[in-house]
């Protein structure tokens, strides 16, 4: 699918409706002003340089594009490898400040459009990404290797969850008569393919650091000393593990995105599936008419729709409370 | 203005368990200008930088002009304590010369035009009055070593320490180094590989290795023990020879 | 400058656009922004007002038009995307030059378009009169926290030393031969991303050391930059007043 192969996550103004921008921008609000107050004393003394110099890797990584597969490219969006790094309210931060200041010196995004790109780009993946982080990191053993393989699935999970939470705006925000079906299997299934990318490269930079710096990263602290130094061996399975793991989630999303659609229709249609004349009242006060006008399946991607969106959610929120909860453990050793 | 120091039983280890400094004592009286010699990974920086209290040691003291380096001095230490970087770029980070050199006065709480004079005779007092309106990144390594001095010379400190000073200077940029710490009155402590540097400017030396003072003798008579020197790594330029002194 | 992007994004004039206060043109460009945003894409005239609006600014602040193009090149990815509208959406049909195409999607391109276009002009003209350090500082005046703006004055100064190490490898892996086109041959510049991270994550700790060392205490001082004049806000509330009318008009009318 041609859209979603050149579809970045930078969109600009007037691609989604000025209700969904003043809202998602409320919302990108609250969450940056959260994520700078969990942040003031974690910042004022030691890590504002080093926010600083993530932020201008995160920038710089953003503007190189990564082949995915022939023909389409993508590119870091960092989220997750922040949060990982700098704890998930700093890197929310540093990304918002990448997105920010992408938009007012390389029109890169519109500036109306910060609402939902700062949501969309920064916030779902810090914290999202950084609650993927931490789920894993209880299920791998706590070494090196499983900081860097749970940093690989943190990433691909950060970047499908941008893409997911992308579709969801658009089923309220639509500004064109593109059904939300297509656009969430396009974005989705592509970027579970980008999201290989981000993993591989937010592994190996977690990685480098763990290697040389194992201070430096923040989802790495609770790992000691000896630990670091016995498990170097084992870093390479996990990697080579964590990527085999998201190369086949990659491989069934997209398949599913491509063959979805008509599949779909036909079992709509097969059994005799068929949206009633009368528009759902929900989805006409509350959803643009342009996304679910052209979906004959109405209420299966509504609840697809629900569904993933409700997961994205609860991500988001758990990273949120692992922040909250990181912060008030580490203040009475705060130095 | 100048001010002594006195380090005590200095112990020092990096987060990752490296350590780096194993007890050292240093005394150097206020105006003096002592040079430190040693090999790679001897301790000499992370000496220094326990000098202003961004290292703290693991045991032992550091007095600065009769105040000790805690928590609570740290500001007072800061502005007594002026530290040259090896790196200078890692010392300009602002937009301007001007701007780099205003940012230590600025946080001391000047504005307006005593913190004016302050970058001017800053500038001055390096050479570099020309630097002020212009951006870091596109000044040559001898113009970034003196716009860096600038930036300390700024805070009117009396304790001035410097890592590797001429490590990036043409034969010119290191004569014009010279001639502008000669004139300097405040203490100075000189961290170098640089040997006949270190006989220019410093009438003492210490010598580091692993942690430890291995020598703390008048440069002249430590650059003429060739077995010292070469138990050290350091190494006189070709053709350099000194006789000890008579 | 701090950043060596500013090179290519600021043209180096003296108008009375580029004298104007960074503060006063940020909040000139979101309210504009703004208008643009909000007006129903059939008001079709009110975007060649808002058009006319941007022109005039580029002319005053003497920003060459090629200068403008090349820059609204940033835009491509998503007016391609629009482009497409037409062909994937739904709803009514009809025939332009041969080609079957829905009319919700046309509405639905020229929205993106003009809206994108607008927006992105708005801000190339922005950064064409204002240096990135000035408008990172503007925003502070605009009671954006201090946090915020003092990240992104290390990130746009440690940008350049950055891209220029991105350079470098590029450069080196192309030269010996590497022309990555597909995901696994993705690792090289991955791990050379990663000692580049470490890299940057090092001098960041040494730049930090020596802030310390220079008294910084985790706000970056004030150094005496001169503040929008009363006379600036009125050039501002001219040009808000001039976007809100055509905005008001348009949603009046349609």
């Amino acid at each position: 699918m041609v859209v979603a192969m050149i579809l970045a996550l930078h969109a600009p103004d007037g691609f989604l409706d000025a209700g969904t921008a003043i809202v998602t921008a409320g919302i990108s609000i609250v969450v940056v002003g959260f994520a700078l107050r969990q942040s003031q004393s974690q910042l004022a003394d030691r890590a504002i340089p080093l926010a600083g110099t993530t932020a201008a890797f995160v920038f710089a990584a953003q503007m190189f594009n990564f082949p995915v597969a022939a023909g389409t490219t993508g590119h870091l969006i960092g989220g997750a490898l922040a949060a990982i790094l700098l704890g998930p309210s700093v890197g929310a931060i540093v990304v918002t400040i990448v997105v920010v200041v992408q938009a007012l010196a390389f029109a890169d995004g519109g500036l109306t459009a910060l609402g939902y790109n700062v949501l969309n780009m920064a916030i779902i993946p810090a914290y999202g990404g950084y609650a993927v982080f931490r789920l894993f990191r209880r299920m791998v053993p706590r070494t090196t290797g499983g900081v860097i393989g749970a940093t690989g699935i943190a990433a691909w999970a950060s970047v499908v969850m941008s893409a997911i939470a992308f579709s969801i705006l658009w089923l309220f925000g639509a500004t064109a008569p593109v059904a939300f079906d297509d656009v969430f299997m396009a974005m989705v299934g592509v970027h579970s393919l980008i999201g290989v990318g981000e993993a591989v490269i937010s592994a190996l930079a977690v990685g480098a650091v763990l290697a040389s710096r194992p201070d430096l990263v923040h989802g790495g602290s609770d790992l000691n000393r000896v630990e670091l130094a016995d498990t170097r061996v084992q870093t390479r399975t996990f990697l080579v593990g964590g990527l085999l793991v998201a190369l086949a989630l990659a491989t069934v999303v997209s398949q599913f995105a491509v063959e979805a659609p008509d599949g779909l229709e036909r079992v709509a249609e097969d059994t005799g599936f068929v949206v009633s004349a009368t528009d759902h009242a929900l989805a006409d006060s509350l959803f643009a008419d342009y996304a679910t006008a052209g979906i004959t399946n109405e209420s299966f991607s509504l609840a697809i729709a629900g569904v993933v969106g409700t997961v994205v959610t609860l991500a988001v929120v758990a990273g949120i409370f692992l922040a909250l909860r990181e912060r008030r453990r580490s203040e009475p050793s705060a130095v | 203005m100048s001010a002594g120091i006195r380090v005590q039983g200095l112990e020092f280890a990096y987060p990752d368990g490296r350590v780096a400094l194993r007890g050292v004592d240093l005394v150097v009286e206020a105006g003096e200008r002592v040079a430190i010699l040693g090999p790679n990974g001897a301790g000499k920086t992370t000496l220094a930088l326990h000098l202003n209290g961004i290292y703290r040691p693991a045991s032992g003291t550091v007095t600065i002009g009769g105040v000790p380096v805690t928590d609570g001095s740290l500001s007072e230490i800061r502005t007594m304590v002026g530290m040259v970087f090896q790196d200078a770029s890692d010392q300009l980070f602002m937009t301007t010369v001007g701007e780099d050199v205003a940012f230590g006065p600025a946080n001391l709480g000047l504005t307006g035009e005593e913190l004016e004079r302050r970058v001017e005779d800053a500038l001055a007092a390096v050479g570099g009055s020309d630097l002020g309106a212009r951006p870091a990144h596109h000044l040559s390594g001898g113009e970034r070593r003196r716009a860096a001095l600038a930036t300390v010379l700024a805070m009117e400190p009396e304790v001035l320490v410097f890592d590797e000073p001429s490590s990036d200077l043409d034969g010119a940029g290191r004569r014009e180094l010279v001639a502008t710490l000669a004139p300097l009155s405040m203490t100075q402590i000189i961290i170098t590989h640089d040997l006949p540097l270190a006989l220019e400017l410093c009438p003492r030396s210490v010598v580091m290795r692993d942690g430890r003072i291995v020598a703390d003798w008048p440069t002249k008579r430590l650059l003429g023990d060739e077995r010292l020197l070469s138990e050290n790594r350091l190494e006189l330029p070709f053709g350099f020879t000194l006789q000890p002194d008579r | 400058m701090g950043a060596g992007h500013s090179h290519a994004l600021y043209v180096h004039e003296h108008s009375a656009i580029h004298r104007l206060a960074p503060e006063a043109k940020l909040v000139a460009t979101f309210g504009f922004v703004i208008c643009v945003a909000i007006t129903p894409r059939e008001a079709v005239w009110a975007f060649g007002g808002y058009a006319a609006v941007v022109a005039t600014l580029a002319v005053l602040a003497r920003v060459p038009p090629g200068f403008l193009a090349l820059r609204l090149t940033a835009v491509a990815p998503f007016v391609i995307f629009a482009l497409f509208i037409p062909f994937i959406a739904s709803g009514d049909r009809i025939e332009v030059w041969g080609l079957e195409v829905s009319v919700q999607g046309l509405w639905g391109m020229w929205n993106v378009l003009a809206k994108a276009i607008l927006g992105a002009s708005a801000s190339i003209v922005l950064t064409a009169t204002t240096e990135i350090p000035d408008i990172i500082r503007g925003l502070g005046v605009l009671r954006v926290p201090a946090l915020f703006t003092s990240i992104a004055m290390f990130m746009v100064r440690y940008l350049e030393l950055i891209a220029d190490e991105l350079r470098r490898t590029r450069v080196a892996m192309t030269s010996r031969g590497y022309d990555p086109r597909w995901l696994g041959q993705a690792r090289p510049i991955a791990s050379s991303a990663g000692a580049l991270f470490v890299r940057s994550y090092e001098r960041g700790e040494r730049v930090h050391e020596a802030m310390l060392a220079r008294g910084f205490t985790g706000t970056m001082p004030a150094l005496g930059h001169l503040q929008a004049a009363a006379r600036e806000w009125v050039l501002v509330a001219v040009l808000l007043a001039v976007s809100v009318a055509v905005a008001t008009i348009g949603l009046v009318t349609s």
